[in-house]
């Protein structure tokens, strides 16, 4: 039987914790860029110029056919040197960080994209429609009349695709980042113990995600009944 | 920009003698395919199952299936294929386990990456079976019982012949995922086809050609199940509901 020793977690935490603010920093970065950006792209989808709707069509169609495995290996192995040929940024800095929060925010803005292009076909042409007879303009309508709207319909996805963001964050593991994952994974290595690092980082990310969507489910039903 | 793009290199006998890089990226591909497959029939199997008694009346049998898809939607992919690679054959009784770990490491990481994606693939599954069943009209069950079905005779012929139907369209993304989902198997060493793309960059020096090969394959395979569960989808619409004829 295997015999379990959990004695080398107390000592760890502080770097685990370090590695928790740096899965939260690529979270919440991410989540924020990916929703402007995902906005955007679900504007420009919905808009009625072809080539700016081809263009997010394409773009969100790629992202979404590619893992995001994949997605990060390009943003590791190749962005960078990319970035080192075409603006003499000096050779071997390190932008493991930049280069994660980078990917991550262009890969979710596709997946953002498309909640967000679905909230605002939900909103009633009527709206549309009631705004340009009161005399705004497109932005004006769109900022002050539809996306409220839709943004407040599209809450719980939004949050439901961050903890899937949040646990894919965990990825960053294929550069060596150390995350939350990495920096458990590493302390496992270090002390032999990989098999409790393992199952406290499974136990950790289960606590926060479960608590979250739980929370996500309660909002959800206030909303309907509200 | 100063690269010298030399699409040949893929052509090229590999540096260990084995055929072509190109061969190297079709092996990769072969086991990216056969991998999710397999995993999703099992995700098909056991997502049915565990959708199903979601919805059962019985509190301990729901509750249970609850409790599954909850802990497999709520721990990260990777953590999850660790779990399965690094600590179950350390959990395992001795003998189940020694024998994981004397076996050939292309089998380990294989079944790790099998079980890890099949059953993180059955949790998501499972929401839509059970989405399927709960959108029935409640009038379908309770005829069936007013009928004298037994509750497994009402499930059997009246509700799951519909609702399997009716769940063919949302889990069209969720087997699309299940390819993209598998390149997370590369951590553990599986020389799927995202792991043959990091190989391909070191051993050719060509990264761009070797990444641009390995990301059209995927847009490939993407395409190519889209098309597939569009004619499946035409087959299974069910007259009369959202997309029927």
């Amino acid at each position: 039987m295997y015999e379990f020793d959990w004695s080398s977690i107390p000592g760890a935490l502080p770097f685990l914790a370090h590695g928790m603010v740096v899965s939260l920093q690529i979270t919440a970065v991410a989540i924020l860029v990916g929703i402007v950006w995902g906005t955007l792209l679900a504007m420009m989808r919905l808009s009625s110029v072809n080539a700016l709707s081809w263009f997010a069509a394409g773009y969100v169609n790629l992202f979404r056919a590619v893992p995001l495995v994949m997605v990060l290996l390009w943003f590791f192995l190749i962005v960078p040197h990319l970035l080192e040929t075409l603006f003499g940024f000096p050779r071997g800095s390190d932008m493991r960080m930049g280069s994660a929060i980078a990917g991550f925010a262009l890969f979710e803005a596709a997946y953002y994209s498309e909640i967000i292009r679905a909230g605002i076909q939900s909103v009633p042409k009527g709206q549309m429609a009631a705004a340009s007879a009161l005399g705004m303009g497109y932005a004006q309508s769109m900022r002050l009349v539809v996306l409220p709207q839709a943004f407040r319909n599209m809450v719980p996805l939004l949050l439901t695709q961050g903890i899937i963001l949040f646990q894919d964050t965990s990825l960053v593991y294929v550069s060596a980042l150390a995350d939350f994952f990495g920096a458990a994974s590493k302390v496992g290595d270090r002390d032999g113990r990989l098999v409790e690092m393992l199952l406290f980082a499974g136990a950790v990310y289960f606590v926060i995600c479960f608590t979250i969507s739980q929370l996500v489910r309660y909002y959800q039903t206030k909303l309907k009944t509200a | 920009m100063g690269y010298s793009w030399n699409w040949d290199v893929l052509l090229q006998p590999s540096a260990t003698g084995d055929g072509t890089y190109l061969g190297w990226m079709f092996y990769g591909f072969k086991m990216t395919i056969g991998l999710s497959l397999s995993a999703w029939l099992m995700a098909l199997i056991l997502g049915a199952l565990v959708g199903v008694l979601r919805t059962v009346p019985n509190k301990a049998l729901s509750g249970l299936a609850a409790a599954y898809v909850e802990l497999f939607r709520n721990i990260p992919l990777l953590v999850q294929l660790f779990i399965w690679y690094f600590v179950l054959p350390e959990l395992a009784p001795a003998a189940l386990g020694d024998a994981f770990k004397q076996s050939n490491p292309i089998v380990q990481q294989f079944v790790s990456a099998l079980l890890c994606l099949g059953f993180f693939t059955s949790a998501r599954v499972a929401e839509q079976v059970r989405s399927g069943i709960n959108s029935l009209p409640r009038g379908q069950k309770n005829a069936a019982l007013a009928i004298g079905f037994t509750l497994a005779q009402a499930y059997r012929y009246v509700m799951l012949p519909m609702a399997f139907r009716l769940v063919v369209p949302p889990l069209t993304s969720e087997f699309l995922n299940i390819f993209k989902n598998s390149a997370v198997c590369s951590t553990i060493g599986l020389l799927e086809l995202a792991a043959e793309g990091r190989q391909l960059v070191d051993y050719t020096a060509q990264p761009y050609e070797s990444f641009i090969a390995v990301t059209l394959a995927y847009v490939l395979i993407n395409v190519v199940v889209m098309f597939a569960m569009r004619r499946v989808e035409a087959q299974v619409r069910v007259p009369g509901y959202m997309g029927g004829h």
